[in-house]
């Protein structure tokens, strides 16, 4: 018998029970929630007199509609301030745990739960996000879903699934200087396209994860959906393990002992056999931007964008005002994003305020920096990196998921472009008529100082 | 939830590939905390100009196309989880959205919310795309029963998991399913050694 994947294991540890011909009941660790996609299965749960089964692996944080400025302040946008006043009301009522606005573990849904040692290795997790696939950086099944499975997770602490195929992403080699997770990914989605991944669950393998911080390997499998696997694994190794410890919600002495022995045990066997794999080669990645508008629309900056028959791709520059065949160097760019779950973490802080110290940002480029949390914030200040974007002319903003998706007042007006260090450049994301390239945070950062898009191989150089 | 039996109706075609989510419904319409409402933004930005107009061009703005059937280009609903894509489009009216291929959790989404996605090869989607614009008033059949969509290019026998077929034809959800389980639920929490 062929061995088992890392996913296998984890999956197989989880299955409850099975369905005769149908889907498997697979228990769910730990369950993260916020204001947009569980009001409504709280109250399907309460129009069926259904209790919550176990609040106490659940918890909650305001993110996707909170403001960036002022967060001591009452929400002004009435609308926004009502859902998360109806998550305070709700985690309340079921006894769940809920770090809102102010709290100092407040942040980003996915930045939050890893940062505090709420996520680890060999668990199931789930979110009403489809950016959860975050947390297999951990070697975690970590995967999004919608409000009627959050209220069946709210209801049995399961879900009825049917177990996906396996899929494995190969990068080896070395990767040239300047070349970011970030890009890493971007690359792979280019190259194998929006839905590769469709239908599959994803485990990143190869000595460039390995080498990869935890920071590093959670931005590759945030994007994971971008290229429509449900999630992304990489295996738990010591960099994993150095990064739990110690944190607020890790295991303990005796128990710490016991669960590493656990996690030991995960990583994919060597004679296990995948559905798909891709193997690409590190030295073929360069620094990448999008030029359309899906992540899978990625060329690296030095690049030009394909001239090709087809509709999807004339449709998409339509919208983005970019013509077929053309380079994106030296395009003027008015905004720039330096957030969102895919890189808002410290590390990516630090790789853009060691760009941009000693230098000034264009006059022309309104930057919104939105630290991923409160403790990234907090860290940042620590480290002094706010100084030195202050000096180069830079303002932070307030932790939460912010321009990514324009839920709240950070949108980009129309017909302008933002270089984001977001995952989604779909039609109208950022803004109504909003144009989104996406990129690192070097790329962003180094946007930001020129007012164009640059070829920061060369400025580097 | 309403239960699927038998549908036969028009369609409306809507030949763009990669639907995302964002699309079907825009992010700043994810602030309600019920399930209302939806129906009426869907599709929001192709649908009106940044005023409110109507998108005469937009097929949904186009009396020839109507009826509860959305044939779509491929890869329909990548992006986010967001349900409400799922409550847009039921809310709108549709109970069908015929695609060659669908974003796992937006298939979900629509089978937990009564909606049935039903997946065609890249040729018959063509045709049927083809066929729908020559001729708007085209009615497709579709059996959940047999499994089967009838249209004029041809009888198809589509895929759909046994469990939630015998859900959609009950109007059952998975809530049901999983509550009925809660002791065998309660003995694995109990086993777990880790």
């Amino acid at each position: 018998m062929a061995g088992k994947t890392l996913f296998d294991k984890v999956w197989d540890a989880h299955v409850v029970d099975t369905v005769p011909n149908g889907p498997q009941v697979l228990y769910i660790d730990k369950h993260l929630i916020h204001e947009v996609t569980s009001p409504q299965a709280f109250s399907e749960l309460e129009e069926r007199g259904i209790p919550v089964a176990r609040p106490d692996q659940i918890v909650a944080t305001a993110d996707h509609n909170t403001p960036t400025v002022d967060q001591h302040l009452p929400v002004r946008d009435l609308l926004s301030r009502n859902q998360l006043k109806q998550l305070s009301d709700n985690c309340e009522k079921h006894g769940i745990t809920l770090y809102g606005l102010g709290h100092k573990y407040n942040g980003i849904v996915h930045v939050m739960a890893p940062e505090l040692g709420i996520t680890q290795p060999g668990m199931t997790m789930v979110c009403g996000d489809s950016h959860t696939s975050t947390h297999g950086a951990f070697g975690t099944i970590a995967f999004g879903i919608g409000t009627s499975q959050v209220a069946q997770v709210f209801a049995s602490q399961c879900l009825l699934l049917t177990k996906p195929k396996s899929l494995r992403v190969n990068v080896t080699g070395k990767l040239k200087p300047n070349v970011l997770p970030k890009d890493v990914i971007l690359y792979v989605i280019s190259q194998i396209g929006t839905n590769a991944g469709t239908g599959y669950f994803c485990e990143y393998a190869g000595n460039i994860f390995e080498e990869m911080s935890m920071e590093g390997r959670m931005t590759v499998c945030n994007m994971s959906i971008e290229m429509g696997a449900r999630g992304g694994m990489i295996a738990p190794d010591q960099t994993t393990f150095d990064y739990v410890k110690g944190r607020e919600f890790a295991p303990e002495q005796a128990e710490w002992d016991k669960k590493l022995a656990y996690w030991k045990t995960l990583p994919t066997d060597a004679d296990a056999v995948f559905d798909k794999e891709y193997s690409f080669d590190a030295a073929d990645i360069e620094p990448m931007i999008t030029y359309g508008t899906n992540p899978g629309m990625g060329i690296k900056v030095t690049g030009n964008i394909p001239d090709k028959e087809d509709v999807n791709l004339e449709k998409a520059l339509a919208y983005m005002n970019f013509k077929k065949g053309e380079s994106l160097i030296d395009k003027p760019i008015n905004y720039v994003f330096i957030g969102s779950c895919t890189n808002s973490r410290i590390e990516d802080f630090r790789i853009a305020a060691n760009f941009v110290k000693g230098k000034q940002k264009a006059a022309n480029v309104n930057a919104w920096l939105v630290p991923g949390s409160q403790q990234v914030a907090k860290q940042l200040i620590a480290e002094g990196l706010d100084k030195i974007f202050t000096e180069a002319g830079f303002a932070l903003r307030q932790p939460g998921c912010s321009a990514c998706l324009a839920m709240n007042d950070d949108k980009i007006p129309e017909g302008e472009y933002c270089v984001s260090t977001s995952n989604r450049n779909f039609e109208g994301r950022q803004g109504q008529g909003a144009r989104t390239i996406l990129a690192s945070p070097l790329m962003a950062a180094a946007t930001a100082v020129s007012g164009k898009i640059t070829d920061i191989t060369k400025q580097l150089n | 939830m309403e239960k699927f039996i038998k549908l036969t109706d028009t369609a409306v075609p809507l030949p763009i590939e990669n639907i995302d989510t964002d699309q079907i419904i825009p992010a700043r319409f994810l602030k309600s905390t019920d399930k209302q409402g939806f129906g009426d933004n869907v599709f929001r930005d192709w649908r009106f100009d940044h005023e409110g107009n109507k998108n005469e061009n937009f097929v949904l703005n186009d009396d020839m196309y109507s009826g509860s059937i959305l044939v779509a280009g491929d890869n329909f609903g990548c992006g986010s989880s967001r349900e409400h894509a799922a409550w847009a489009i039921a809310g709108y009216g549709f109970k069908v959205v015929i695609s060659s291929f669908f974003a796992d959790i937006f298939r979900g989404n629509a089978l937990n919310n009564g909606i049935l996605p039903i997946q065609v090869t890249p040729e018959y989607l063509k045709s049927l795309l083809d066929v729908i614009k020559e001729k708007p008033d085209t009615q497709l059949t579709i059996n959940l029963e047999d499994q089967e969509l009838s249209s004029p290019v041809g009888e198809l026998e589509f895929e759909i998991d046994p469990y939630k077929k015998v859900c959609m034809i009950n109007g059952y959800d998975d809530i049901d399913f999983l509550i009925s389980k809660k002791e065998t639920i309660e003995a694995f929490e109990r086993e777990q050694t880790f």
